[in-house]
């Protein structure tokens, strides 16, 4: 018998979808958000038994007696943490984002969305950012809450994203959902000339023959893909859409203008997300391009380990240039 | 207190509940529907509440978001035409402005939303909502140090919601003895008797397993009621819950007794019989 191949496996540690070389921060969302609370006394963070799972534990060791744990129950953790706005505290709530959308769905759009409260969902595990399967992979959370009116939707990059979206959200008199990037997160908008504005797309990179219109960590993958295929003569630009509701738009309609291929790229099924945002919003305005959609697939999706996984469902770096390159010829 | 202040406190606030079903009655002749028989069922718990000088919450009719006030979270949003005749009885809406029930622009829409009606603190309707909220508000005014406390009225068909139970578990937790529930027991839901849709009985086991201060009376009895307020008033070390046996259609002797149903079918010519039939009601 040959010795077994070794194989990638499955993290059973925090899974970073960080390349090896790559600088990271780590907990970036926590750490931002305790600063924001030293300033703010009405900041208050909750958590569903994910503290240390959601980067919360930085903020609750930062400011014990402004923390509160709910126990494994996310739609008391949403419910109070209205309850908590509507006397007058800003709270960031921190789950996984399948329990934030799935499971606790009404509580988030009636207690915390019509109402308008201040309160920040955060959802961490977004997308395809861990191997556990489906029961943790939230593939369809931007098209549940898409729907929701009153809610502002973040998909954040990186680092820098994050650390200038919480005060940024915080300061929004409404409801929020940010998808929550943990552990040692990239960074890499630093490099650019950028800042988080919420609600605004932002160019990060001029290109004549591709424009990427990408959002969360697929900026990153976008990002990465336009410097390879400037080495293949191809030139590609890259729009940034942090912000999914409201969608800018107008940047968007900017963007699709003229005959440069249109590549939508998101950590999330192509169904109901940016695509088809996108898709929507071109539409609607008269104007007829082809979008191709990267994006993970109509398929609950299979575990195991991150690389493999975007590999397998186009969201690696080479899988996005293969695409690219494909509808090219 | 002497008996004597009780006894008027007991009548002053009976006699409110009587008002508060009259004005049900007259919201629900004008739409030619309504649940009626909650309405008339709760009447005596609301009057313990919102009695103008005599009730429970600390309330400013006129400043209905003032930061003291006690909340009233109505998580049965169906209620609200029973909660409509209340915050009339407090001052906080003008009398007249009930006929407006239901109808379109009004302020007073069929199930309670807190953005249309000044004193409704949520929107109902969604059942096992408003314990959640109720736990967040208390730990957001304790964190404050705020003396306001949050009532939270229920009914026993909610107590089938799991989120009911999460909320209870966590305002246990956290020792929120400024919160308490108040559980309306009809015995009734939407499908039918509660026994056979959903046993929830033992209740008061439950919410004492679930580390409540819990104390059970007759919901349609003032003092009974006000006994057990101050009961609940002389246990602030863990959240309470007042559990209130009550009885659909109480008031009217001829609803009183008619087949139970969850929206109790009135025919056009009983709305006026309803209000002359109104026990107790002497104007």
């Amino acid at each position: 018998m040959s010795a077994p191949v070794k194989r990638l496996t499955t993290s059973a540690m925090i899974a970073s979808f960080a390349d090896a070389d790559q600088r990271t921060n780590s907990a970036p969302f926590g750490h931002a958000l305790a600063r924001l609370a030293d300033e703010r006394p009405e900041i208050v963070g909750l958590s569903a038994d994910l503290a240390k799972y959601t980067d919360m534990h930085v903020f609750r060791d930062a400011h014990p007696n402004r923390f509160f744990q709910m126990g494994m129950a996310e739609q008391a953790m949403l419910g109070a943490a209205a309850g908590l706005a509507e006397v007058g505290l800003v709270p960031f709530a921190s789950t996984y984002s399948v329990f934030a959308t799935r499971r606790a769905y009404d509580f988030l759009c009636l207690d915390i969305a019509e109402p308008y409260l201040n309160v920040n969902v955060v959802g961490a595990l977004p997308g395809l950012t861990t191997g556990y399967g489906p029961s943790h992979q939230a593939t369809e959370d931007l098209a549940i809450l898409r729907a929701c009116p009153n809610l502002t939707i973040v998909d954040p990059c990186d680092s820098v994203d994050i650390e200038q979206a919480v005060p940024a959200l915080a300061d929004h008199p409404g409801p929020t959902y940010l998808r929550l990037l943990r552990g040692k997160v990239p960074t890499v908008l630093d490099e650019y000339d950028y800042r988080f504005e919420l609600g605004r797309a932002a160019s990060l990179r001029d290109g004549n023959d591709v424009v990427f219109i990408s959002t969360g960590l697929m900026t990153m993958r976008a990002l990465q893909a336009a410097e390879r295929l400037q080495k293949d003569h191809v030139d590609a630009a890259v729009l940034h859409v942090p912000t999914i509701k409201p969608l800018d738009t107008a940047a968007i309609l900017n963007a699709v203008r003229g005959d440069r291929l249109v590549v939508t790229c998101e950590n999330h099924t192509r169904i109901g997300g940016l695509s088809e945002a996108v898709a929507a919003a071109v539409a609607y305005a008269g104007i007829a391009t082809r979008i191709v959609p990267a994006a993970l697939p109509d398929e609950f999706l299979a575990a195991g380990a991150l690389p493999t996984l975007h590999d397998r469902y186009g969201l690696s770096t080479d899988a996005l240039c293969a695409r690219v390159k494909k509808e090219l010829q | 207190m002497t008996t004597t202040t009780i006894e008027t406190k007991a009548t002053r606030i009976a006699q409110a509940a009587t008002r508060i079903r009259r004005s049900a009655l007259l919201m629900g002749e004008v739409q030619g529907q309504g649940y009626i028989g909650q309405a008339l069922g709760v009447a005596d718990v609301l009057a313990v509440f919102y009695t103008r000088g005599d009730g429970e919450l600390r309330l400013r009719p006129d400043d209905p978001h003032w930061d003291g006030r006690d909340r009233f979270l109505l998580s049965i949003g169906h209620y609200a035409i029973a909660l409509y005749a209340a915050l009339a009885e407090a001052g906080t809406i003008p009398p007249e402005e009930l006929e407006t029930y239901g109808a379109d622009e009004s302020r007073l829409p069929m199930s309670g939303m807190a953005s249309y009606t000044p004193g409704m603190e949520i929107s109902g309707g969604s059942l096992g909502h408003g314990l959640g909220v109720a736990c967040g508000m208390g730990l957001g005014l304790r964190h404050r140090g705020n003396p306001a406390r949050v009532f939270n009225l229920l009914s026993d068909g909610e107590l089938d919601e799991g989120s009911t139970w999460e909320a209870a578990m966590a305002c246990a937790h956290h020792g929120l003895s400024n919160v308490t529930a108040i559980v309306d027991v009809n015995g009734l839901q939407a499908d039918g008797p509660t026994t056979g849709v959903l046993r929830t009985e033992p209740v008061t086991a439950k919410w004492e397993a679930f580390g409540w201060h819990a104390v059970r009376v007759d919901g349609n009895d003032v003092p009974a009621l006000l006994a057990g307020l101050d009961e609940i008033r002389a246990h602030p070390d863990a959240p309470s819950v007042l559990i209130c046996d009550t009885r659909i259609g109480h008031g009217v002797p001829f609803l009183e007794t008619r087949e139970k149903a969850h929206f109790m079918p009135v025919a056009e010519h009983e709305w006026d019989a309803a209000r002359h039939a109104l026990e107790g009601d002497r104007s």
